[in-house]
């Protein structure tokens, strides 16, 4: 069965792929949909077995075995990979089933879902591997279909652009995993798990010197890995791949940039909590990381005016989120809000899908307005999606949306820990949730809300078609509506998991079934009582982030709803501020000045001074200028007249007489 | 007088044959006449190792020589001719149809 | 002894002065005129190293022959002298250069020989027959290929020449064999009946 999980997105891939043009557009969906269905139903037989006990390990074939280091194809199957499984497929499924809908225009359709489905595939290889570089063939694949997938749409420069910037900075992150991986080997002289895990508690203590320095062991270990993990989940500082990936088509952004492949990092840690466990510095970083990236996302999404880009700083920040829970050492604490947010924040995705596509592929907030009656399904969907995650619930009971269930905990625990930055990560943590209240429902207000051009006085004038894939994209009215039911089907689905999955599994994820449910997929340490500390927090602190959600809501309706002209009133009162928040930080200006120009000019450095100049010129270039200088001159010898060559043959006899009187043949 | 001097007495000859071509290089009747020269000198060598020798092979050739210094002027003049019927002057500027 | 020098000089002397004018003479008339003065000279060297026979051949051939080939040809071309000259000083330098390099490298091979001790005195006459009956005696027996060799070369010189500057005039008549053979009555003759006293 777990083959069958794993493999039959392959095949999908294959099919679609190989013979796209032969089964037509039609025959590409039925086939890679049919598969992700039979997938997603095992995917869930499967989990409620793994967490009745039914744990497994499958191998697959051997991959390669050289010296000490032996790396096998094979799957391992605990609670862990159980939960991704379940995430993956399910939103890969639905998600599958939305684009049937969502990508009907398009030219290249057998494309797509082979792409899609490859990207399935690389992500279960991902969760499924039993040693490290399995999980890096998964890492790069999902990495290799990220590009893919986000330039789908090549003929568009930008969106070229921004697939290269995605793997490029995803390849930052990766140059530190895989020396993660060799310092891990070396270390314990396997790549799998269980010899790995085996080995973590004997590391504590060893040092190791590098560049210089001599570091902890797994300190530096899983500082190294945790590279990757910035990197793949778009933590802070490798974060700026996220929002150009929009150019993708929004299935894209919901699959991959909401669910599955950026929470290859979060789920990458906590499988490796055993080696996370040795080592206390490397955590307080993954918790100061990802509480700064929660903050940093959040304050640059208050203002953004993409609509997915808005729900890509979301993501951003909810990632930093769930690093801040495994940070505290509640790797179940990000487990679970990986699993929660997977749904709402696919659903908002698809949600906003589906505004894009009634908008005629407009994603500027401000040409929306008043969509609620025209799109009421959506509508309600996004606004469930809003509700979980902004944590709508009801304090000091575990009933609320998925993100109250998931997230609250998460804010609890970061106060209640006493690692190295913890007040830090919950200051951010709780600021930021007024924050993720405010830009939600600003879009919401935005979009839903009023009457359409309501904000369309802050438009720029349209220039050129940047964001319509379909050239007819203006700000006019055309007629919208509610989106076809293949789109909206995949749209319920999540929104169910969305307001039910906090609840129904909180208890097994973090609360008292704890224990019965991960068994030894999450280590935890000896020191490490997080989740009993959390549920000892002060009053005032589970009640926080209610209180900051609902501080964010009010401002946002009172800027939104009550009196419209506040934003661009507070805009020009503090420009600065406005434009620097507007700008992401000017992160991108930053790295474009510090590594991309310098890179440039390496490379120009070495192609025209060290490839042409050199290379060129002393190689084929400089040889047949050389032969045409050479026949040049030799040119000149052949003037024809006679008397010359007569000369030429006199000069002979004399060199030669000359060279056998003082040396040459004797 | 020595074989030497003899010797020395051809290379002057040849030399002064050597500089006429290289001087006359215009003039194709002088540059004949100076190949001439030089096998002129060459023959006053063979004869002078064959009497020093004391072996007639030395003479024997310098006649061989004679033959064929006497056949290629004939040649060569011959052709000077046939070229002067054809362009209508022995300019030696306008002989550069080898050129390459 | 003395005598023998004495001539050897006159000889020498004048051979290399004549050698001179012909490469430097303005008048190619001149030129030809020193190159015979040469040969002669040349000749006489000849005459002193004990060669007479290939002496008066020179005499007979080069001068009889080539040289006053050489002076038809210059009085039949016509010859612009001034132009001939140009060039002369442009290749002077490196003309003599090469040339007094040659004859220094010459004289510095052979200054030291000196003839071994057994080889023939040349002022002795060697034996009884004459230098003319000795080359005989050589010429056909051993080198009878290269006579014969040369004898070629000249015949095809001279086939050479004729092919060269031949030239049919028209309306000369000559004969053509081919032609004559193979006539026949046919073509030749043509019978007419003519009456008597009417004439052709």
């Amino acid at each position: 069965m777990y083959d069958l999980i794993v493999f039959l997105p392959l095949f999908g891939f294959l099919i679609a792929g190989i013979f796209g043009p032969w089964i037509g557009a039609r025959g590409a969906e039925y086939v890679t949909c049919g598969f992700l269905g039979v997938c997603f139903v095992l995917s869930w037989i499967a989990f409620f077995q793994v967490a009745g006990g039914a744990e497994a390990h499958v191998p697959v074939a051997n991959w390669f075995t050289s010296g000490k280091l032996a790396v096998a194809w094979a799957l391992r199957i605990d609670t862990l990979t159980a939960v991704m499984l379940v995430v993956v497929s399910t939103v890969s499924f639905l998600v599958h089933v939305y684009s049937i809908g969502y990508m009907a225009d398009d030219p290249s359709i057998p494309r797509f879902f082979a792409y899609l489905s490859l990207f399935t595939f690389a992500m279960l290889m991902l969760v499924t591997a039993d040693n490290l570089v399995q999980l890096f063939f998964g890492w790069e694949g999902v990495g290799l279909m990220s590009y893919l997938l986000i330039g789908f749409w090549y003929e568009r420069p930008s969106a070229n652009a921004a697939a290269i910037k995605a793997f490029v900075v995803n390849r930052v992150g990766d140059f530190g995993f895989a020396l993660g991986i060799f310092l891990t080997f070396q270390l314990t002289g396997s790549v799998t798990y269980d010899q790995v895990f085996a080995a973590a508690p004997g590391l504590a203590g060893k040092t190791v010197h590098f560049v210089g320095v001599d570091w902890d062991a797994p300190t530096l270990a899983c500082l190294l890995l945790f590279m990757g993990a910035m990197g793949k989940s778009a933590q802070f500082l490798l974060h700026t791949w996220l929002p150009d990936a929009m150019e993708g088509p929004t299935p894209v952004s919901a699959l991959i940039h909401a669910a599955t492949m950026v929470t290859a990092g979060v789920f990458m840690v906590a499988r490796l909590s055993p080696l996370f466990e040795m080592s206390s510095t490397a955590l307080s970083v993954v918790l100061i990381v990802g509480a700064t990236t929660a903050f940093f996302a959040a304050t640059v999404g208050l203002v953004q005016n993409d609509i997915k880009r808005v729900i890509a700083y979301s993501t951003c920040s909810q990632l930093g989120y769930m690093f801040v829970g495994l940070g505290v050492g509640g790797y179940s604490l990000g487990m679970f809000h990986l699993f929660t947010h997977a749904f709402f924040k696919g659903l908002l995705f698809l949600c906003a899908g589906s505004v894009i596509t009634a908008m005629h592929h407009e994603q500027d907030m401000r040409a929306m307005g008043g969509l609620r009656r025209e799109m009421p399904f959506t509508f309600w969907t996004m606004m469930i999606g809003s509700l979980a995650l902004t944590g709508v619930g009801i304090p000091f009971t575990s009933i609320g949306f998925a993100g109250f269930v998931s997230k609250d905990p998460i804010i609890e625990a970061a106060f209640a820990s006493h690692r190295f930055g913890a007040t830090y990560a919950f200051w951010c943590v709780d600021i930021a949730a007024a924050l993720t209240a405010f830009y939600s429902w600003r879009l919401m207000f935005m979009t839903f809300f009023g009457h359409r051009g309501d904000w369309a006085g802050s438009l720029p004038p349209k220039a050129h078609d940047d964001h319509g894939h379909d050239d007819h994209a203006h700000y006019d009215d055309h007629a919208v509506h509610e989106s076809p039911p293949v789109m909206l089907i995949p749209l319920a689905g999540l929104a169910l998991g969305a307001v039910i999955a906090g609840v129904v599994f909180r208890y097994w994820f973090i609360g008292g079934g704890f224990e019965e449910f991960w068994r030894n997929s999450l280590s935890v340490g000896p020191g490490n009582h997080i989740l009993e500390e959390m549920e000892h927090v002060p009053a005032l602190v589970s009640l926080s982030p209610t209180l900051m959600m609902l501080g964010g809501l009010l401002v946002a309706i009172y800027m939104y709803l009550v009196d419209r002209t506040m934003p661009k009133r507070l805009a020009e009162l503090f420009p600065a501020l406005y434009r620097f928040l507007l700008n992401k930080w000017y992160f991108d200006e930053l790295y474009d000045a510090v590594f991309v120009r310098p890179a440039f000019a390496i490379g120009r450095l070495f192609w025209r001074g060290g490839d042409v100049a050199i290379i060129d010129g002393f190689g084929p270039d400089g040889v047949s200028a050389r032969v045409l200088d050479v026949t040049r001159s030799a040119v000149r010898l052949q003037s024809g007249y006679i008397y010359q060559y007569a000369f030429a043959m006199l000069l002979g006899v004399a060199a030669l007489a000359t060279w056998y009187l003082f040396g040459g043949a004797r | 007088m020595d074989l030497s001097s003899y010797l020395t007495l051809a290379a002057i000859v040849f030399t002064i044959g050597v500089a006429g071509i290289i001087l006359n290089h215009k003039n194709i009747i002088i540059i004949l006449m100076s190949v001439e020269l030089i096998l002129l000198s060459v023959n006053i060598n063979l004869i002078a190792f064959s009497t020093f020798q004391g072996d007639l092979t030395g003479q024997a050739f310098a006649l061989f020589v004679l033959t064929v210094a006497a056949a290629e002027a004939a040649i060569g003049l011959a052709i000077l001719v046939a070229y002067y019927r054809n362009r209508g002057s022995i300019a030696v500027e306008d002989i550069n149809s080898l050129k390459g | 002894m003395r005598a023998e020098a004495v001539f050897f000089w006159i000889f020498a002397t004048i051979l290399v002065g004549s050698a001179l004018a012909v490469i430097l003479a303005r008048n190619p008339v001149h030129s030809v005129l020193f190159l015979i003065l040469a040969f002669v000279n040349a000749a006489g060297l000849f005459l002193l190293l004990g060669a007479e026979f290939l002496a008066m051949i020179l005499v007979v051939v080069y001068v009889g022959a080539v040289a006053v080939l050489f002076l038809f040809i210059v009085m039949l071309l016509d010859v612009d002298f001034a132009r001939m000259k140009q060039g002369f000083v442009e290749y002077l330098l490196p003309g003599i250069l090469i040339a007094v390099s040659v004859a220094l490298e010459l004289i510095y091979v052979e200054w030291g020989w000196a003839a071994s001790p057994n080889a023939a005195d040349p002022t002795t006459p060697s034996g009884t027959i004459s230098n003319t009956a000795a080359l005989g005696e050589v010429l056909y027996t051993r080198y009878f290929y290269f006579f014969q060799a040369a004898g070629m070369i000249l015949l095809t010189a001279m086939i050479g020449a004729i092919v060269l500057t031949l030239q049919h005039k028209a309306g000369v008549k000559r004969q053509d064999v081919g032609a004559q053979v193979a006539r026949n009555p046919e073509t030749a003759v043509e019978l007419r009946k003519v009456p008597s006293r009417a004439g052709v």
